[in-house]
């Protein structure tokens, strides 16, 4: 039992004498720059993050401000094009990839129990190189334009007869680089969690969250080497004059590039989910006091998403007449990633069954992050059903059901983590009274945006457009919409302000205040450079949960090893 | 002048078979979901009221799991899932075109513009923009192709969306089960003036509905007064280089710009932006891009006279 002192130093460190997160080398905030340190390059992945989804949220209050009343002439339907745009991109690629990227690269090597990445030296390329990208499709600002053919650029619209301004090409080129540092991270994180494991931490024993990076990084592999592909074609297309994605007699054809792009997007899909699948499946079992259920089938079901996600992609091509026999086929594809889906939200839900539920921040998200993606869920299979897609896609009701799932689901599980992980990234607890403020005014004002567009699409109301007829309903229902929109946003600012305050005063968190059971917690918060001074023996899934009760812990000793 | 947006355009309020067909599997789906919806919700909302920690101290029965309920729950739902897809499958033969439509379907050639809606009609060779009309109870046939970029044809009641996408002729079956105006839309974004690429479809009787086609076959109104004969040969010099007006002595077919055949019998302009009515129409002809921004259509700096020449002629009956 000499293990048992190692889980917890026995006085919290003050984090005012750790540097944040600590520096390899003593220049000042240089080290910034040079760092390959993991939580450093995690950090910097988080921070940026954030930066553009403040840019990224003032782009949606904008949208809603134009939206806000029939004919409004708050933006120019070329800006509002362009805003539209950059909204989808930045949140997509420079918000909710990148974060959760930034939190796996901090806390991925504490739960396998590493020093640090397989590639240090990849993973500080890999984030510069996307911070690179973030800057040049901003950059198009210079030049008077900015990218304005929606976030999936559909060709024809997007070569130059049509969207001529250069404000497009920064767009492809800045993509092509996140892409390539995504990938460096993905390829980062598969090496660390097949290599780098601690002795007795089997695949079996892994933390959830860990597993669904490693599927989420398996997905970032095979999906955005295609789009980089189709972008490389695209930007082809449009400075070379060549022919891949133009209806000519040159055999181009504009659905090629809806293949490839959705070939990449639906499994993006779920590198934006599967992230915040693993970060319930870490809340909702610590603040529960009780093992996830059903583990396997969590993990199991991880893998059965990752892999249907790549045979899916036509369900967002359903409108394009590509016949019966494969929009059905899709269709049929599209409904069984549900079961998958499905085994997680009902084993989530079990696990808090009879447990001792503790209504900290953390869970508050984590259970309206379950009701509001089983919403966005339920939406999306009834888009798997061919024929209401027929009627449904391209309307507000497309809007709804994938902010329902990206907003109301990765976004809130995001949050769940933020408040779960924060202590260990700075040594400090977030505010629980500012947590409680920013948890119910995003659901009213998440709700409120959100549910009323699914009204909107029945009512034909098409999406993209940047003014609407004075139809019936159409004016209460967006001015709800926008109201809900600025109340979303006070809930950011509650969050960041929550963010700001608690890194400076929030109370002193020390090793493991949510008495938590994976590795991560049995080391100083915020983590020294080496991560660990020595590490508990892994025999579960949940170690210092086995040492804290040896009498009744997870793995039962086979009598040849005894109680050593 | 008709109230211009006095039709409900829901999904949910279909007025063909189609639509009906539609609506249906919708409300099938949704009782469905919110079945599954209400049960997660409540179990997750009643475990944190009844299972909340109230200080009690010690650890909760430390259950790791049980495979029966695992198949159990990974079984109903694929039960649930396989009878969806049947109903899906049916639903898709009933919606999109059949193999052998009943009758004599009407023929219509869809061709959409950034941003505007031309109609063909191949048997009678009408041409109009915009404002389709089709008899009641009838098939009609939509040929749908794009001379640009995609776009999407969106009637709600009357049927499934479908893209116009250039180079690849989709086609798509609607019907009016009872005479009215039906609102439509693009639906796939399509650059700046996506938002007024609104569709007007007119279900008349079908003897109203042959009426309306033989007043359309036949050339437009000669002018009679000198303000419409100043606005032909304006429209002739000018506006002819994109817009056609069958009778207007300019031959061969200009489609850039919609078909001003008999404009003055539309109740709208420029895709639905603003009312048909001669103060519209100047407004319009005045600045275009300060009606629909980024319209194709250039302001052309028309004097007072042109205009007043061209209204006359363009909105004669």
């Amino acid at each position: 039992m000499a293990q048992k002192s190692i889980a917890a130093s026995p006085e919290p460190a003050d984090p005012h004498e750790l540097p944040f997160p600590p520096l390899n080398r003593g220049w000042g905030w240089l080290a910034w720059f040079s760092t390959t340190d993991h939580k450093k390059i995690g950090v910097l992945y988080m921070v940026t993050s954030l930066f553009f989804f403040g840019v990224g949220g003032i782009e949606a209050l904008l949208i809603r401000l134009q939206l806000a009343a029939p004919n409004a002439r708050v933006l120019t339907p070329q800006e509002y094009d362009a805003i539209f745009t950059m909204h989808g991109t930045t949140m997509i690629f420079l918000v909710v990839m990148p974060i959760f990227i930034g939190l796996a690269n901090f806390m991925v090597p504490l739960m396998v129990g590493a020093r640090d990445v397989a590639f240090p030296r990849l993973n500080a390329l890999g984030y510069w190189v996307f911070l690179l990208g973030g800057i040049v499709i901003y950059l198009a600002l210079f030049t008077g334009s900015l990218a304005n053919a929606g976030w999936f650029s559909y060709a024809p619209l997007s070569e130059s007869a049509f969207s001529s301004r250069p404000g497009l090409d920064y767009w492809i080129v800045g993509l092509i680089e996140t892409g390539v540092g995504t990938i460096g991270a993905a390829v980062n994180l598969l090496v660390t969690v097949v290599r780098y494991r601690a002795p007795g931490l089997t695949w079996w024993r892994l933390p959830l969250f860990v597993w669904m990076m490693f599927i989420t990084s398996l997905l970032i592999l095979f999906a955005l080497t295609p789009l980089n592909a189709g972008l490389i074609m695209l930007l082809g297309d449009r400075i070379l004059h060549m022919h891949f994605f133009r209806a000519n007699a040159m055999g181009g054809s504009a659905i090629l590039w809806q293949h490839i792009f959705w070939f990449f997007g639906h499994p993006e899909v779920y590198i934006m989910a599967l992230p915040a699948f693993g970060i319930i499946s870490e809340v909702i079992p610590v603040f529960s006091r009780k093992p996830i259920f059903g583990y396997k089938f969590v993990a199991g079901s991880g893998i059965a998403i990752g892999l249907l996600s790549f045979a899916v992609w036509a369900h967002h091509m359903f409108a394009v007449g590509l016949g019966v026999p494969l929009n059905a086929a899709f269709g049929a594809t599209s409904m069984l990633i549900a079961v998958p889906t499905g085994v997680k939200i009902f084993n989530w839900s079990t696990t808090m069954f009879q447990g001792r539920l503790r209504l900290d921040t953390p869970l508050l998200f984590a259970a309206a992050f379950i009701i509001q993606f089983v919403i966005g869920g339920i939406t999306g299979v009834m888009f798997a059903a061919v024929p209401l897609d027929w009627a449904l896609t391209d309307s507000y009701f497309v809007v709804a059901h994938f902010h329902y799932v990206l907003f109301g689901g990765s976004m809130f599980a995001l949050w769940a983590g933020m408040y779960y992980w924060f202590p260990k990234l700075t040594g400090r607890m977030m505010d629980n009274r500012m947590g409680k403020w920013h948890f119910w005014l995003a659901v009213v004002g998440f709700n409120m945006t959100f549910f009323v567009q699914h009204i909107l699409g029945i009512m034909g109301m098409a999406r993209r457009t940047y003014t609407y007829p004075d139809l019936p309903g159409y004016f209460a229902l967006n001015l709800i919409s926008t109201i809900g929109a600025f109340i979303l946003a006070a809930a950011v600012l509650v969050f960041l302000w929550n963010l700001v305050w608690s890194f400076r005063h929030g109370e002193v968190a020390g090793d493991n205040p949510w008495d938590a059971w994976t590795l991560e917690w049995a080391t100083t918060s915020p983590p020294p450079e080496h991560n660990f001074d020595r590490l508990p023996p892994v025999r579960s899934a949940r170690p210092l949960f086995d040492l804290a009760h040896p009498d009744i812990a997870d793995h039962v000793p086979s009598p040849a090893e005894g109680h050593a | 002048m008709h109230n211009l947006y006095s039709f409900a355009n829901s999904v949910l309020s279909p007025a063909s078979p189609y639509a009906r067909d539609i609506a249906n599997l919708f409300w099938i789906t949704f009782w469905i979901s919110l079945v599954i919806l209400v049960a997660v919700s409540g179990f997750v909302i009643f475990n944190m009221i009844r299972y909340r920690d109230r200080g009690q101290g010690g650890l909760p029965p430390q259950t790791h799991g049980n495979t029966l309920v695992e198949i159990t729950w990974t079984a109903i739902p694929f039960a649930i899932l396989v009878v969806l897809f049947v109903l899906t499958v049916q639903t898709m033969e009933a919606v999109s075109p059949p193999r052998h439509p009943k009758g004599d379907p009407v023929n219509v050639d869809v061709i959409a513009h950034q941003w505007w809606w031309e109609f063909r009609y191949p048997d009678s060779k009408v041409t109009t923009a915009n404002e389709l009309h089709i008899p009641v109870g009838e098939s009609v046939h939509i040929t749908l192709t794009s001379v640009d970029v995609i776009h999407d044809f969106w009637v709600p009641e009357l049927g499934r969306k479908m893209d116009a996408v250039p180079a690849h002729p989709n086609t798509l079956v609607i019907e009016a089960s009872k005479p009215g105006v039906y609102l439509g839309t693009c639906a796939e974004y399509c650059g700046a003036g996506h938002a007024w690429m609104r569709i007007r479809v007119y279900a008349q009787t079908p003897a109203d509905y042959q009426k309306w086609l033989a007043a359309q076959a036949k050339p437009h109104a000669p002018p009679t007064n000198i303000d419409q004969i100043v606005g032909m040969g304006f429209f002739n010099s000018s506006c002819s280089a994109c817009h056609n007006i069958n009778g207007s002595g300019t031959p061969g077919a200009h489609d850039v710009g919609p078909d001003l055949t008999h404009l003055a019998d539309r109740d709208t302009l420029a895709a639905g932006v603003m009312a048909n009515t001669p103060a519209d129409l100047r407004k319009w002809l005045q600045d275009p891009q300060a009606v629909k921004p980024g319209v194709h259509m250039p302001n052309l700096h028309l004097t007072d006279k042109q205009i007043n020449g061209l209204v006359a002629y363009l909105e004669e009956q």
